[in-house]
Formats: C-alpha cells, structure tokens, sequence
C-alpha cells in the first residue's frame, strides 16, 4: 500500500472525538418510495415537456400588441469624444419612432447614468465621450424589428478618437484617464487586501522551498446561447411598468429599476421567464435595459430589445482578466507553509463586477484552498481600461476560479520543483478530514470536507499509478502525455446577511408554499432557474420534508408579483439559500400539521411522530393522519381559534457558506508539430454534501467542466492595441462542440453540509472552477521534463507550440 | 424593399405569405408563422439553435432566406411530436437529462433527426460530430449523446418491430 492509499484507508470513518465532522459516504440517500420522489430520487425533469416540444417562453417569445422593436447604435471607437449625434436621417425613416440619446436620458432626469452592482457609476447613454468599442451610443426605436436595424446604420456620430488604454498595467500609469467624469483623476479604482502580511512575510524567510509564477486569467465571456434582452410593457392608463427580462435575479433588479428611475416598486413588474442560460452574465443590468424600458415610458407602447451575438460578446460583462503574481512557500518536509499573491484586477471602464459590497475581489481570498497552511497575504488591485465594464463570474461564484486555478497551479509547480508526485504532495498539505470546521489564514471557516476521500476516488476511478507508468513509457518513446489533478475547495451559497449583500439588499433567499385543499401545493422562490432544474428539485425537496409527491408540487420563480423576495440564482447559492428556504417552510407548515392531526385524532400534539408523509400516533401508526388529510382539514374542518389553510414562507439566511469541493484529474496528448492540445480523459470526483437529483447533479457537473475546458483549452477575449474586440462572434470565440468535449467521468463523495437544513450545498459552478487547473496542470506535466514551467491559458496549440519551440522541440 | 409571396408547406400545412426579399427564414417561422420553438443563438451559422429541415436537410434558418423556401417542405421542432406522442428523440432528451436551459434543444433535436436518418445506428464518435454544428452550453454533451442514443435504439427496435 502506497503512503496515499495509506492516508485515506479510513475513507469513511469518523475520528474519535470530532463532534462537527460529519461522515463520508458514497451512496445516495433515498427516504422516500418513487411515487414521492423526494431527494435523491433520478426525477426526469418536470420543465422538459416544454422545453423538447419547442414550448418554453423565452424573452424573445413574447410578442405583444403593437410592439415596437429597438436597435442600438454602438461606438466604433474604444475611447473617443462624441462631437455630434445626428439622428435626422434615421428620423425621416418611415417606420422610425425615436432616436433616444445620453441627452434625452439626461432630460428624463439623469437616467444618463446608473449605479452598477459595485456601487460604481457607468454610462446608459453617453453625452461627452465613449470609453469602450462597442458601447451603446445611442438606441433608434421602429416599428419593425429589421427597419430598428436599418436605422442604426443612418444615424451619424461624429466622434474624435482618443487614445485606447488596453494593457492593465499600462492603465495603471495613469497616462490615459478612463473615467475623467471621476474627481480623482486616477484609473486605479481600489486595493484589497486578506490574511496577515507580517505573518506571510515571516513565513517566506523561514521557508525552504519558495516557488513563483506570473498568470493571467483571460478575459472570457459566459456566451449563453440565448442573448440579453428584454420587452418593456409600461401601462400608462395604469401607470405600470411590465419587464420581461433576461435576468438571473428579478428582485434586485426591481428595487435598482426602481431606485434610478423613481417608478413606485409597486408599480414595476419582472418577469424572468425562461431564460436561456444565464452562468452570471445575465445579472448585471446593462444599459440596452434600461434604454427599452425609457422606450416603452416615452412611446406608452411595449418595446422589444434582443442583442445579437457580436453585441452580446463585445458589450455585455466579461469574466475574470486577473493578472496574477504568485508566490508558495514550504518547509524543508516538502510541507506547504504560505502563500502571497499580488494581482491587477483589469475591470474594464467600470466596476461593474457583481460582488457583495465587502468583495471588491469577490471570494478570491478562498485562494489557500484545499491546503493547511500557516499563513497567506493577498492583495488586489482594480483598474479602469477602456473595455467593456465587468467582471461577471462565468459560472462561478465570485472569483472562486481565478483563486483555485491559482494555487492549483502553485501547487502543481511546487510539488514538480520538489521531484514529488503531484497526488502524493497534495494528499501530504490537505487540510485533513479531522479539522473540520476548519478556519483558513483568509479566515473562511470551512464547513466539512474530506478532501483525501474524493482525490483517492478520482485515483483509483482513472486508475491514477498505471497512467503514471504510461506516461514515463511514453516520454522514452519522445511522446507528450501529461496527467493534471485539481484538488479544489469552492466556497457559495451567499450569504449570510452580516457580510453578504447585492448594493446594501442582503443575500437571504426564500419560498412560499400553499397546500391546495386536496393536498396538492404551489411553491414560489426568489431564485431563478436559468436551466438548473428548479422546478424539479425543489419539488423533490418538498416532497422530502412533507411527503407530498414531487409530481403535486408546482413550483414558480421568476415573477416579482407573485414570487417572494429574494436574490436570485447565481453563485451556486439557490440550494444553500432557497433550497434551505423551501425545505424551513415546509418544516414550519410540518409544524401546523400536527396542530391539526391531534385534533383530529383527538390526541397530544406529544403523542404523534412524523413518518414520511403523516402524523401517527406513537405505537399505533394504523392511527394516522396524511399530509392530504391534513390539507383537507385544514380548510375544512380546523381547530376553532386556528387560522384556516395550510402554508407558509420562510425567509433564510444562513449561518456560513457551504464549501463542496472535488479532485479531478485530466489526461492530455499533446502534439509535438503543431502543439494541439487533446483530453483524452477526464475523470471528476465532486461532493457537494447529500444529493437531491442525482440525474440533475451529474448534468450540471457535465456541463460546469465543459466550461471549465472552455477557458483552459479555448475561449478568450482578444483586443487589439486599439481596444478593438478581435473576437465577436462564435466564428472566432470558440466555445467547445461535442467534438472537443470528451466524455466526462464522473463520481461523487458524500459529505454533508453540517449547518444546511438539508446537508446539500451548491454544485453547478464547482466543475468550471475545478476543470481548468487540471488541465493546465496536465498540459504543463506533458512539458516540465522539456523545462516548460507555466503555459497561460487557453493552452491554444499556437501557445504550446511555442513552448516547445522555446524548448527546442518544434521546428520553426 | 421587393415583396415576395412565398408558398411553403411548414410542419405539413401549407401557407403562403408575402415576406420581403431580405426576411430570413428564422423570422418567417418564428414572427410570421409563430413557430417560437426555433431560436436564435448568433446569426453566423455558428451555434445551430435555429436548425430545421429544408426538404428533409438540416439547414441553419438564421442563413437562410424565407424566399429560399418557396415551394419547399420545412419541419420546426413543432413537427416533432405527434399529438400526447413523443418522438423518440424528445423522448430521450427527457429521459437521459439531454437539456438543461432548452434554449438550443430544438435546434439539437432537428440536427440529431438528420443523423438518425442517414445513420440509424451512429457510435458515440459519428453522434459528436454529427450535432458538432450545434453549441450546448449547458449539458456538456454527455447527455446528449445518451440522449441521441437512446432514440437510435428506440427507433431500430420500432422498425424492426414493424418488419415482422
């Protein structure tokens, strides 16, 4: 037995002693028979019969009376002074209604600018100047959808162009002042900081081995393959403003429509209905937005805005764009000891990033991940350039990727400096199974984990020991293979409300559920399903805690009229947040239950115990009474002095984040004439605590690491030196086809939330935060032997050529 | 801007109408025809979500014009099932978990109906390339495939059924 086999023999045994450990498990928990359907039930999707039959309603899919369609036009220019906007000609065009610019907006009053998510300021419509190509300059409202198109090309700006800044660290120097509008004439936005610098410092002169390595994490686009949109419906009659919008997060978006424009929140109305993926770049509002809805005021008419693709990939928030300078440091054992981190967050022309107000850098001091170690320091720094504003997350939660991709690679150059298999160095530095809770020199007190358990599975899954002989066969036979592992530790599920909030709303979440008179019941919650299959797990989570078949349980999001408040879905934190809601309200309508179920049986409230789906008295379950029962009773015939019906709403905030974490291992052949680059395999062990659909799961672990794969092998955003986007359309942002994604493996440890009511936590983001290390890990292990230490990604195969030219491999 | 009435027999009934020469065969189904299954995804013949059949071919509607389809046969996703039956694709997009977002769902399942008809009996390599043309951003394909598969085997087993 191997020193790594060795450590986790004890896979699923609880140490003596460690009262907050929970057990490590691999079987599903199921409770429930099928015709219920709670959790751990494979439930096919309740939402699929109109989705495959061409049925779901899409933004685009609402077509109203007498709706008007609008087009915007867009800067040609990266940074450029508007001299002149001449709409005359766009104007005289039959079927053209308006020609809406930043000085129309400013006469509505100051809607030329809005807040964005970070409590910074960006432009709706500019008046003075453009500080990014493809910036909305100006929006032509018509009567049809291609007449709006062909009135964008006669509108006439006259613009005199400015110098670009691109490079952060050009932008730093303060030569090219993006935001002159700001009092401080400065492009550096703010600095943060995380962990003990004195104690990091003390940490790297006492160490052995220290380790560094710049990377930049690319500027990268979530590409949803449903655009932003929206129909804005004011009523002037009733003073209403309906918005149908592609948001991740209706309420929030409500309360900032309602803030900038002075519209009573009563009287706004948004409906997210079926949104077409959403992976964070559908929470920001962006100025087309805000245009439509001046559109449908000012015209009294609904007005349709859908972007095209290129406006989609130039316009709308990127992700990531972190330039990252990294340091590690271990002892004379080969044992990790700190970590130091300095980065230059590149945010485009505004901080339009959608982080709680704390987290200028999100949750990047996660960045000590799986790995115990004394102490860690990292700094960011933000700054302006003249791109488009961001960063969303692209499917993570708040800059968890950039933070795991880092020390995931710091860990992989250590453990290769140290002539250590890079399985073995992780299983010797990870924070062990008995230190949980576990508090991280960033101070994150992780929940629970077992991080030897899943990498030893995903080991043993790919048969970890053989491909390492394969591999050192194949490099005597001048072959390149290289094997990857990523051992991360994600962190979602905001908030809790003292340190978690969306511009000062905190990041609780909720649900409402109605028991209908014959047992059947309506769920609402403040999230949004962009395609995760709410409506199927709550469902089952509902059915889990009340007994009430999952198939009786019609779930809704997505409207502020009828839905509670809440944050929305992002972040992994709809399960953590609203899934805790759904399970805490359903616990309080348990409670009622009981109220109802002793009268009825004419016993104590002490004398029943729940089993599944009844009250029954202790000892004699034939005497029962069903959740349906009670349902009926509850409207029919309830206790004199008890409210009538059966339901409640359950606002939640929870007490930590929850942190599920996995080990994936990838497995790469790499081409030595043209550096190409191909996963030949791919193994992912992800535990994201109990399972509620494991069908659910595994797709959103499938798609997460085919986003992962995206930026490691293949997406970026590319900008000239004049801040022109090189790639604005799927013809050269190249998002991964069947054919480049390889058939994913994956498994799963069990180790529950110890404080979610369910003991789940979030999954759908942790394969995109994971993937990518393991496979710049794998593509760097194919090159170290020939003095490759660090490849950027997307590891393109221009990029790897180089490499091994620089290596002396590949001709010219 | 020349009209031009159009006479096309979409999912078996016939219409005609009078579209501009420019209007592209997307925006006749989904504007005129309020065929909203097919959808729009990037314009460039890129992504696939716009997939219908032209006379029994898989094209791209978004690069297509509407005048092109004059006189042809086209099939939406609506096509897809008969009345409360499923066709096996849709069938097994449900039970393998092939959609999350559904947006490019039906653009799948039309691409995958051309593969299953000149390739009733795809690998798992022949059903990657054969939907290669279509993005998912979501599934990470896996399902998909299984979801392709399934219907293959359903439809062999329903064919063979049918020649005893």
């Amino acid at each position: 037995m191997s020193q790594v086999e060795d450590r986790v023999q004890h896979l699923h045994a609880v140490p003596e002693g460690a009262s907050a450990q929970v057990e490590t498990t691999e079987e599903v928990r199921v409770r429930t028979p099928e015709k219920v359907c709670g959790m751990g039930h494979r439930m096919k999707r309740k939402e699929d019969p109109r989705f495959i039959r061409g049925q779901g309603r899409y933004v685009d899919d609402v077509k109203l009376p007498g709706m008007l369609y609008m087009d915007i036009v867009r800067s040609p220019y990266a940074h450029a002074k508007i001299l002149n906007i001449d709409p005359s000609e766009a104007l005289a065009t039959p079927g053209v209604l308006a020609v809406i610019t930043g000085k129309d907006l400013q006469a509505a009053g100051n809607l030329h600018w809005m807040p964005t998510l970070m409590s910074d300021t960006q432009m709706v419509l500019p008046i003075d100047k453009v500080v990014y190509f493809a910036q909305e300059v100006c929006a032509v409202v018509a009567t049809e959808r291609y007449i709006a198109a062909d009135a964008v090309e006669k509108v006439v700006v006259d613009y005199e162009p400015l110098p670009a800044v691109v490079d952060p660290f050009e932008a730093m120097k303060d030569e090219v002042i993006v935001r002159d509008d700001k009092e401080n004439k400065t492009n550096h936005i703010w600095h943060w900081e995380a962990g003990d610098k004195e104690a990091t410092d003390k940490v790297f002169s006492e160490a052995a081995t220290v380790v560094k390595e710049k990377m930049h994490i690319p500027r990268i686009h979530v590409a949803s393959i449903e655009t932003c949109g929206m129909v804005a419906n004011y009523d002037p009659t009733m003073g209403k403003m309906q918005l149908y919008m592609t948001t991740q997060a209706p309420h929030a978006i409500r309360t900032v429509f309602a803030l900038v424009s002075g519209l009573p929140e009563h009287k706004i109305q948004v409906i997210s209905p079926d949104i077409g993926g959403g992976f964070g770049g559908k929470v920001p509002v962006y100025p087309g937005y805000v245009v439509c809805a001046v559109a449908s005021l000012v015209t009294g008419k609904p007005v349709k805005w859908i972007e095209d693709r290129s406006e989609n990939l130039q316009a709308d928030s990127f992700a990531r764009d972190y330039w990252i300078e990294a340091e590690m440091a271990a002892d004379a054992k080969g044992k990790i000891t700190g970590l130091r981190v300095k980065t230059l967050a590149d945010h485009g022309a505004a901080d339009a990033a959608a982080n709680p107000s704390k987290f200028p850098a999100g949750l990047y001091s996660i960045c000590t991940g799986s790995y115990d170690m004394k102490a860690a320091h990292v700094e960011v720094d933000g700054v302006y350039t003249t791109k488009p504003p961001g960063g969303v997350a692209y499917r993570c939660s708040f800059r968890v990727t950039e933070a795991v991709h880092m020390v995931e690679r710091m860990t992989d150059i250590m453990a290769h400096e140290l002539g250590e298999d890079p399985a073995d160095f992780r299983m010797k530095n990870f924070i062990q199974p008995d230190q949980f809770p576990y508090k991280s020199p960033t101070d994150w007190e992780y929940d629970s984990g077992n991080y030897p358990a899943a990498l030893q599975k995903a080991m043993q899954m790919i048969d970890y020991r053989g491909l390492r002989k394969e591999q050192a066969e194949k490099r005597a036979r001048g072959e390149l293979m290289g094997i990857g592992i990523s051992s991360f530790t994600e962190v979602v599920g905001a908030g809790n409300s003292r340190d978690f909030d969306i511009l000062g709303i905190k990041m609780f979440d909720s649900a409402e559920i109605r028991i209908h008179p014959t047992g059947k019941a309506i769920a609402r919650f403040g999230t949004k399903s962009q395609g995760q299959g709410h409506e199927t797990t709550y469902a089952q989570i509902i059915a889990e805690e009340l007994g009430i078949p999952a198939s009786d349980v019609e779930v809704e999001e997505g409207d502020t009229d009828t839905a509670p408040y809440g944050l929305g879905t992002y972040a992994s934190r709809s399960t953590p947040t609203a899934g805790a809601a759904g399970a805490m309200a359903a616990r309080k309508i348990k409670a009622k239950a009981r109220k109802i179920a002793a009268y009825l049986l004419e016993v104590g409230e002490d004398d029943l115990e729940w089993n599944m789906d009844r009250w029954q008295v202790k000892g004699s379950p034939d005497q029962h009474k069903t959740i349906q029962d009670i349902a009926f009773a509850a409207y029919t015939n309830h206790p004199q002095g008890m409210e009538a019906g059966l339901e409640a709403t359950d606002y939640y905030d929870p007490p930590n984040m929850t942190f599920p974490f996995g080990s994936y291992i990838a497995v790469v052949d790499v081409d030595k004439g043209t550096g190409n680059v191909k996963v030949r395999r791919f193994v992912a062990v992800d535990d994201c605590g109990n399972i509620i659909n494991p069908l659910v799961v595994e797709g959103q672990v499938h798609g997460g690491l085919t986003q992962g794969l995206a930026p490691a092998l293949f997406e970026e955003i590319v900008y000239d030196e004049n801040g022109q986007n090189l790639t604005g359309t799927f013809a050269d942002y190249l998002v991964p086809t069947a054919v480049e994604s390889p058939k994913w493996e994956t498994g799963h440890t069990i180790t529950p939330s110890p404080h979610h009511p369910l003991g789940a936590k979030g999954v759908g983001e942790s394969p995109t935060v994971g993937a990518p290390p393991a496979i710049a890990n794998a593509v760097v292990d194919a090159l170290w032997h020939l003095g490759v230490r660090h490849i950027d990604i997307p590891a393109t195969p221009e990029r790897v050529w180089k490499a091994l030219r620089d290596a002396g491999v590949s001709d010219d | 801007m020349s009209k031009h009435a159009i006479t096309v027999t979409v999912n078996g009934e016939q219409v005609t109408k009078e579209v501009d020469a420019r209007t592209l065969l997307v925006h006749f189904l989904r504007e005129d025809l309020s065929l909203t299954g097919t959808h729009i995804g990037c314009d460039t013949t890129s992504c696939g979500a716009c997939t219908v059949h032209l006379n029994g071919t898989a094209v791209k509607s978004c690069t297509v014009f509407a005048v092109q389809a004059d006189g042809a046969k086209v099939e939406t996703v609506e096509s897809l099932a008969k009345g409360a039956e499923l066709h096996p694709l849709q069938e097994g997009f449900w039970e393998m978990h092939g959609l999350q977002c559904g947006y490019c769902t039906p653009g799948m399942l039309m691409a995958a109906k051309e593969l299953l008809a000149h390739n009733p009996d795809p690998t798992e390599e022949e059903i990657r390339w054969g939907i290669s043309g279509n993005l998912c951003r979501c599934t990470g394909y896996n399902k998909i495939v299984e979801a392709v598969q399934y219907a293959a085997a359903k439809m062999r087993e329903s064919r063979e059924e049918a020649a005893v």
